[in-house]
């Protein structure tokens, strides 16, 4: 057994320590808004906080993460009012929406670290982030609206 | 989990049947049957008490409205914008409705193919072209076909569903009428309530019954455009909310009661068998239940679909060998032998004389190439079944609701019939979901573990080798101009057919040449004085089918690119040439818009360079041009300027949305990406391998929607076809290098 703390629960998993963190979220606790979209960190639509920081869920071992906090966006604080994910609703990014939540855990993670950043900042920290879709403008326009709401307060 | 219930549909029959001048296409079902069941009422079968369905696409019960959607929602946006347009006419506010996808029954035939399966360029609005539409529309009733693709959604629902929408309102009216004593014309609609002059509201929800006794009101008309509260203006998709909080559920993320998760290993030589298996190392790893052998592979059943997934990557296949060549050169070397009589496909237009104009003025010929290209949308193939004695339940995310189920029942020898299907929230498509690699295979698992429900979900890695993917594509055009102007064209394509193949595999075969090879061969607008259009179809190559713009998808390039060598090597101006030669005053339109809003004023120099291209399909004429600069680091795309007309817009953001995606899909697979053969399987097997554009890529976009067609039409994939011609030519225009090969990548760096 492994204990596992999503989204401020501690949980006990009954698998392999090598089972990627994804999966256990997935398949064993019921928590889909990690999705499965590469299996290998080409992607980013598995991304979750990790510690405060985002993390590809495709590449952490629930062996590691035992012991950190880890947190989707089933159990991100202020989900429903945060600044980042109303901006991506203002500015209706998403298309299949497929991508939207490992862009939006990233975009937060980023706006953390770089409260104003600038285009070339955020394709730097974006482009792991795949959208299929082609919804890169819309991410761009949101990620700038968010940071300007954001520094209002 | 929903109980198993029949439904009323018939084998799908293999056949094909002409339509107007050789466009063949399957027909589900005996045709007379299927023109009757065309007029019933799928929804009336599964009523609760007090519950009222006046047409396929509006539900009510004493608890809550539902409208369906029978469009498959593959990220375009359908699965909001074809309720809304209900909602529009019934005066319901978003919120106040449930939406369900529609199950398969011919009722749900797509109208939207007409204007595609027709001979007929789309520009062409002449009576004839209309009749042979009207005659292909009579044969789409008459196969029942039920499939989203081809930028059809809203042609093939604008009217329908208003007119769904308007029949419900006014039979509601009339329920409330009979009930109040109070005349019909004193009614009024708002909110999902019927308002009676004192002002007493009625919710629609409290008339269901009484609606339920009264025949509806059949001849309701939709309101004109200018009275439209909803559509036509800047709205929120209904699916953005809860794809934005993660809440919304995508086929993948289902679950079931006593679930079991399986993953496949399939033979990546397409269409052949499993010869043999070794599964001994795969029996003892963790989470492993069951290892099965299915007809093209194996399959391993588990507790989570990564233990399915490691202990199938170990098991250790042999295979059958391909019936194509087994490496990528093979497939040019036929492809480049394929222009030759036994293989013509058709000649698709002959004006004038083009050995004497090709004689006369100056000679141009250039060979261009486009690859095998694959779909992989982000959430990969999967399904979740269950097979009990009555027949199978499937839940999985698909275009082609009836070819989902004649092919899971065939794969298990039941009818089809006796397959029930859930169409899901797709995170994507392109054309992967019009295919069946996860199909059959789910029914043949389902079948082996009767009673349990089974989720399967492929690996990256096996989705990329079991895609099928785009037509490779060949083309050798010849021209010639005169005195500034094009005076001779002969455009020639070699390519695999893949709509034709796509029917095929749908148990639908056609004898007739594939229309998808003369898109952007023959409905070229430019006033060519000799002109023909010829397509071969190549046979023994890697099956292909259906990728976002299909035919266009490689042959809006080849033409595009060939028009630009014409001009330029008579030395004019790529965009005022354009606006010349275009023969359709609308479409001309179109690119004097594109002009206007990159400010053409010829070449840039310094490094830069722009490109143009022109391209209508699926009857949606766009002109894109791209902006590029040479710097250290390689090509940098700067901005891209797109004008589409699709006659009317109906959902303005949504449509913005959509054609950026296409642009961004149209240049990222144009840049970066080929799908390759080596012993007899695809190369590229993850997105480090066919990465098409990520952020660091992408360019401004700028759209602007024109509204001057006659007819009003979709926007899903003609924005793909001009992206990459447009860049190639900008390219040129800043380097002097002509690329005449997708993907670019292989010849000229990116930033």
């Amino acid at each position: 057994m492994i204990e596992l703390t999503v989204n401020g629960i501690k949980n006990k998993v009954d698998v392999d320590p090598a089972m990627p963190l994804l999966w256990a979220l997935r398949d064993e606790l019921g928590l889909t808004s990690p999705k499965f979209g590469c299996g290998v960190a080409q992607c980013g639509a598995c991304t979750v906080h990790i510690d405060g920081r985002a993390v590809r869920s495709c590449q952490a071992h629930v062996g590691e993460v035992a012991g950190k906090s880890v947190v989707t966006m089933e159990g991100l604080p202020n989900r429903d009012a945060h600044p980042v994910l109303l901006a991506w609703i203002e500015h209706q990014v998403p298309q299949c929406g497929y991508c939207q939540t490992g862009q939006i855990m990233q975009a937060i993670s980023l706006l953390e670290l770089i409260p104003k950043p600038s285009d070339e900042e955020i394709n730097e920290v974006m482009s792991g982030n795949l959208c299929r879709c082609g919804t890169y403008p819309r991410i761009r326009a949101a990620i700038h609206a968010a940071a300007a709401k954001m520094a209002e307060k | 989990m929903g109980g198993m219930h029949s439904i009323s549909r018939r084998a799908f029959i293999v056949g094909a049947t002409a339509v107007a001048g050789g466009v063949a296409f399957g027909t589900y079902g005996d045709a007379a049957q299927a023109s009757a069941a065309a007029d019933a009422n799928p929804l009336q079968a599964g009523l609760g008490p007090n519950s009222v369905s006046f047409n396929p696409w509006v539900e009510i019960s004493p608890e809550k409205i539902t409208l369906i959607a029978q469009h498959a929602d593959i990220g375009q946006g359908v699965g909001s914008v074809q309720p809304i347009m209900i909602a529009e006419e019934m005066d319901l506010d978003p919120g106040q409705f449930e939406i369900r996808f529609a199950g398969p029954s011919p009722v749900y035939f797509n109208t939207g193919f007409a204007d595609e399966l027709a001979p007929f360029v789309a520009a062409d609005q002449s009576p004839a072209a209309e009749q042979a539409r009207a005659v292909a529309l009579e044969s789409l009733r008459k196969s029942g076909l039920q499939m989203t693709g081809g930028s059809s959604t809203i042609p093939d629902t604008y009217e329908k569903l208003r007119v769904a929408g308007a029949v419900a309102r006014e039979t509601l009216k009339a329920a409330a009428a009979k009930r109040s004593g109070v005349a019909v014309a004193d009614l009024r609609t708002r909110s999902g309530h019927v308002i009676l002059p004192d002002g007493t509201k009625v919710p629609y929800v409290e008339l269901s019954a009484e609606a339920a006794k009264i025949p509806p009101v059949l001849d309701a008309k939709p309101r004109d455009p200018s009275q439209w509260r909803i559509l036509g203006k800047p709205m929120t998709r209904l699916d953005v909310r809860s794809k934005v909080m993660g809440e919304l559920q995508f086929g993948i993320d289902l679950k079931m009661d006593g679930m079991l998760f399986a993953s496949v290993k399939l033979n990546p030589n397409k269409g052949q068998p499993l010869k043999s298996y070794d599964a001994r190392k795969a029996r003892s790893m963790p989470g492993v239940r069951k290892i099965l052998k299915v007809k093209n592979g194996v399959a391993v059943i588990a507790t989570n679909s990564w233990y399915a997934m490691q202990a199938v990557a170990a098991i250790d296949c042999k295979w059958a060998p391909s019936t194509y060549p087994a490496e990528q050169a093979g497939h040019w070397k036929i492809l480049e032998a394929s222009f030759k009589p036994e293989f013509l496909g058709k000649q698709w237009r002959n004006i004038g004389d083009v050995e004497a104009g090709l004689k006369s003025g100056t000679f141009v010929e250039a060979e261009y190439r486009a690859p095998y290209v694959g779909h992989q949308p982000l959430e990969p193939l999967n399904g979740v079944a269950v097979v009990s004695d009555g027949g199978m339940e499937i839940w999985v995310g698909h275009q082609s609701p009836q070819a989902v189920q004649s092919i899971a029942a065939a794969a298990i020898g039941i009818k089809p019939e006796q397959v029930t299907f859930h169409n899901q929230w797709t995170g994507g498509s392109f054309g992967h979901r019009l295919e069946f690699a996860n199909i059959g295979v789910l029914a043949e698992i389902a079948n082996q573990m009767r009673g349990t429900p089974i989720k399967l979900v492929f690996s990256r890695e096996e989705d990329f080798r079991q895609d099928i993917p785009r037509q490779i594509s060949l083309a050798r055009h010849k021209g010639s101009f005169e005195k500034g102007k094009i005076l001779a064209a002969n455009l020639q394509s070699a390519s695999t057919p893949p709509f034709k193949e796509l029917l095929g595999r749908m148990g639908a075969p056609s004898k007739d040449p594939d229309g998808q090879l003369a898109a952007c061969l023959w409905n070229v607008y430019y006033d060519i004085p000799n002109y023909r259009a010829t397509s071969y179809e190549a046979q023994g190559l890697s099956p292909c089918t259906t990728w976002r713009s299909v035919g266009a998808s490689s042959a809006g390039f080849f033409t595009e690119s060939f028009i630009d060598e014409l001009i330029h090597a008579a030395g004019r101006d790529p965009i005022q040439a354009r606006i010349e030669m275009c023969s359709v005053p609308t479409y001309r339109k179109v690119i004097e818009t594109v002009a206007e809003m990159s400010n053409w004023k010829g070449p840039l120099g310094n490094g830069r360079g722009r490109g143009v291209a022109f391209v209508e399909s699926f009857g949606t004429p766009v002109a894109e041009v791209v902006e590029v600069t040479v710097t250290d680091s390689g090509i940098r795309i700067d901005k891209v300027w797109v004008a589409v007309d699709v006659g009317k817009i109906i959902d303005p953001v949504n449509f913005e949305n959509q054609v950026q995606g296409g642009v961004v899909w149209g240049l990222g697979h144009a840049m970066n990406c080929e799908l390759t053969y080596a012993g007899g399987a695809v190369q590229q097997t993850n997105f480090n391998h066919h990465e098409a554009m990520r952020m660091y890529q992408c360019p401004v976009i700028e759209v602007r929607g024109l509204e001057n067609d006659p007819k009003v039409r979709g926007v899903g994939e003609p924005p793909v076809p001009p992206a990459a011609p447009a860049l190639a030519n900008a390219i040129f225009a800043a380097t002097g290098k002509r690329i005449r090969e997708m993907p670019f990548n292989k010849f000229i760096d990116f930033v």
